[in-house]
């Protein structure tokens, strides 16, 4: 570990600015790209589309208490796009709810890191997921669950395209704004690349965010989710009315800072051999050092 | 006759709402039919009425339920057990959630509604599910005692429950709290055990068999899972006969649950299902739909009578 991250990770508690989020998620990104290189098995392209999104969530957002996991004030984050279970992991074991040193068994046999997220397995985990289009389901449920009991805890729900095309998400839409559900945030990572395809190819979702404010729901969107300045502007947006359900829409990239991977779905979920981590792991460190630079 | 089963559950949960400030009850827009409503009148600020979206019903209360919260979702079995599977799944049972998914209009019960409407693989589907309980009440007793019982659990339970009046039967709160089958008749020739609402057509069976001087003992058995097979296979060595009865398909259900154990255990018996064989249901008045698929008393004792060969 490098001495700057070193240092940044020595009080994880305190709220990161943007260059500091920005290096983080590089920095867990080169992370992210080696675990999957070295077990040859997990999702790449959605994990590195999320990178700042949920580094800039648990690094300056989000109030959490790391030892204590179930501390029942705490705010929600559900990964509903599950399969980038290899970013939350990175994201929760530098952020302090358990060690960096069990990253490297991700997806081996006897390990509490899931391919998928498992919430009685992994510390910080608040709702397993993998089948697509629960999560917003969930945290409807978690939010209502603050109205009901009067807590001032929000809940976080993370979605790509494939939880959008799922029915089930639209009914939760329907719900939540039914209810008009305080404290809920929707936060889209719109990669616009899928398993199969592009998403104007395999289920054309636009124009998205009329389709979310139809369904009731109070909508910001054109940020870019690997800029960590745009994010920490999307977080004054969520802070700015009391105006519920929130969604955020933020435009990213599949697979980003990875030349061969940005944009191209057939990084989705592919193995990285040691000639693509050769490539990759390089761009990466660069990117890296390029950001710890502005620091 | 008691009263309909569904009166019973919905006036039940209501009751228990006073004592059970954690339990929170949603429902899929027929909150009419399975009587939650009579909750969601007495506690509006407690209740949720999701519209036709079972998936979402469940993700819901899943949500809910990692908040310290105790929901029962509310709608047709049918549509829990199929629109709803995979939140139930994947949500809850996964997570070992407390839950209680209350099943209206189980089995053949929503009999005019026809095939579409009647829940007869919900027993196969759930008892498949890890962490999940499954119970079948045979009566409104049951059922208020399976609500009783589920408020109590730390994760996902079943009821199944039915549209109708059923007769009753005297079941013991304490033994029903231990998951055990309920034994409504002694006797020495062969043993009937009948899952839910069949315990009155089997104690029916056991009257017309009485008459041609066949003893037959007769079980209720509320609880699919966990099941009770020590009482059941108990009996049926000492019987030496096995009839199992079901308002469901014999394939995954309770026929299933009891024929795993006693071949696990080298049960020494012979065994005879009655339920419903690997095909859908039809539009018709419920007792007479029921006896259409063999669950008649005077069905359950010619199987009976066949099997031990009198």
């Amino acid at each position: 570990m490098s001495d700057k991250l070193s240092q940044l990770l020595s009080d994880p508690s305190r709220k990161m600015n943007a260059r500091e989020l920005s290096y983080l998620a590089a920095c867990f990104r080169e992370t992210m790209f080696t675990v999957l290189h070295e077990r040859g098995t997990g999702h790449w392209g959605g994990a590195s589309s999320a990178a700042e999104l949920v580094t800039s969530l648990y690094f300056n957002r989000l109030n959490i208490r790391p030892d204590q996991p179930d501390w029942e004030d705490r705010d929600r984050f559900i990964l509903s796009k599950g399969h980038a279970s290899v970013n939350l992991y990175t994201v929760l074991a530098n952020r302090g709810y358990f060690s960096t040193d069990l990253l490297p068994s991700f997806r081996t046999l006897g390990s509490i890191l899931q391919g998928h997220p498992a919430m009685l397995k992994v510390p910080g985990v608040d709702m397993s997921t993998g089948a697509l289009g629960h999560g917003i389901s969930v945290a409807a449920g978690m939010a209502l669950a603050a109205k009901l009991s009067g807590k001032k805890y929000w809940t976080y729900v993370l979605t790509g395209e494939g939880c959008l095309d799922e029915g089930s998400s639209w009914e939760a839409m329907l719900f939540a704004a039914k209810y008009k559900i305080k404290n809920l945030v929707l936060m889209i990572d719109y990669n616009k690349v899928q398993l199969d395809g592009t998403e104007d190819q395999i289920m054309p979702l636009e124009p998205l965010a009329d389709k979310l404010r139809a369904f009731g729901w109070n909508v910001s969107d054109g940020y870019n989710g690997h800029n960590t300045e745009d994010i920490l502007r999307s977080f004054e947006w969520m802070d700015s009315d009391d105006v519920w359900p929130k969604a955020v829409i933020y435009d990213t990239i599949k697979g980003k800072n990875v030349s061969f991977s940005e944009g191209q779905n057939a990084w989705h979920g592919a193995k990285i051999d040691d000639e693509h981590y050769a490539i990759g792991i390089k761009e990466l460190i660069a990117d890296k050092e390029a950001k710890e630079a502005l620091l | 006759m008691s009263k309909a089963m569904r009166d019973a559950y919905g006036e039940h949960l209501a009751a228990l709402g006073k004592d059970h400030p954690e339990l929170i009850v949603l429902d899929a827009d027929v909150s009419s039919s399975t009587k939650s409503a009579v909750f969601g009148k007495k506690y509006p600020e407690r209740f949720f009425n999701t519209g036709v979206a079972e998936g979402n019903l469940a993700g819901v209360a899943a949500g809910l339920a990692t908040c310290g919260y105790h929901p029962v979702i509310n709608a047709f079995s049918i549509f829990l057990s199929l629109k709803s599977l995979d939140q139930i799944r994947n949500d809850i049972c996964y997570n070992s959630l407390p839950v209680i998914i209350g099943g209206a209009y189980g089995g053949l019960s929503d009999s005019f509604d026809g095939a579409s409407h009647q829940a007869i693989e919900d027993i196969a589907i759930f008892r498949s599910l890890p962490n999940m309980e499954v119970i079948v009440p045979s009566d409104a007793h049951q059922a208020e005692l399976a609500l009783d019982y589920a408020v109590t659990r730390k994760n996902p339970v079943y009821i199944r429950l039915n549209r109708n009046e059923m007769p009753d039967i005297d079941t013991d709160r304490d033994a029903f709290f231990r998951g055990e089958a309920v034994k409504c008749r002694e006797g020495k020739d062969v043993t009937i055990a009948a899952n839910g609402i069949t315990a009155s057509l089997a104690m029916k069976a056991a009257d017309i068999l009485a008459e041609k001087g066949i003893s037959a003992e007769v079980f209720s058995v509320p609880f699919v899972k966990p099941l009770d097979a020590a009482s059941l296979l108990a009996s049926a060595e000492k019987t030496g006969y096995l009839v199992t009865v079901e308002e469901a398909l014999l394939m995954g259900g309770f026929y299933s649950a009891v024929a795993e154990e006693a071949f696990r255990k080298g049960t020494k018996c012979r065994v005879a299902s009655v339920g419903i064989d690997d095909k859908f249901g039809e539009t018709g008045p419920y007792m007479d739909l029921l006896a259409k698929y063999g669950l008649s008393g005077e069905h359950i004792a010619e199987v009976a009578s066949a099997l031990i060969g009198k």
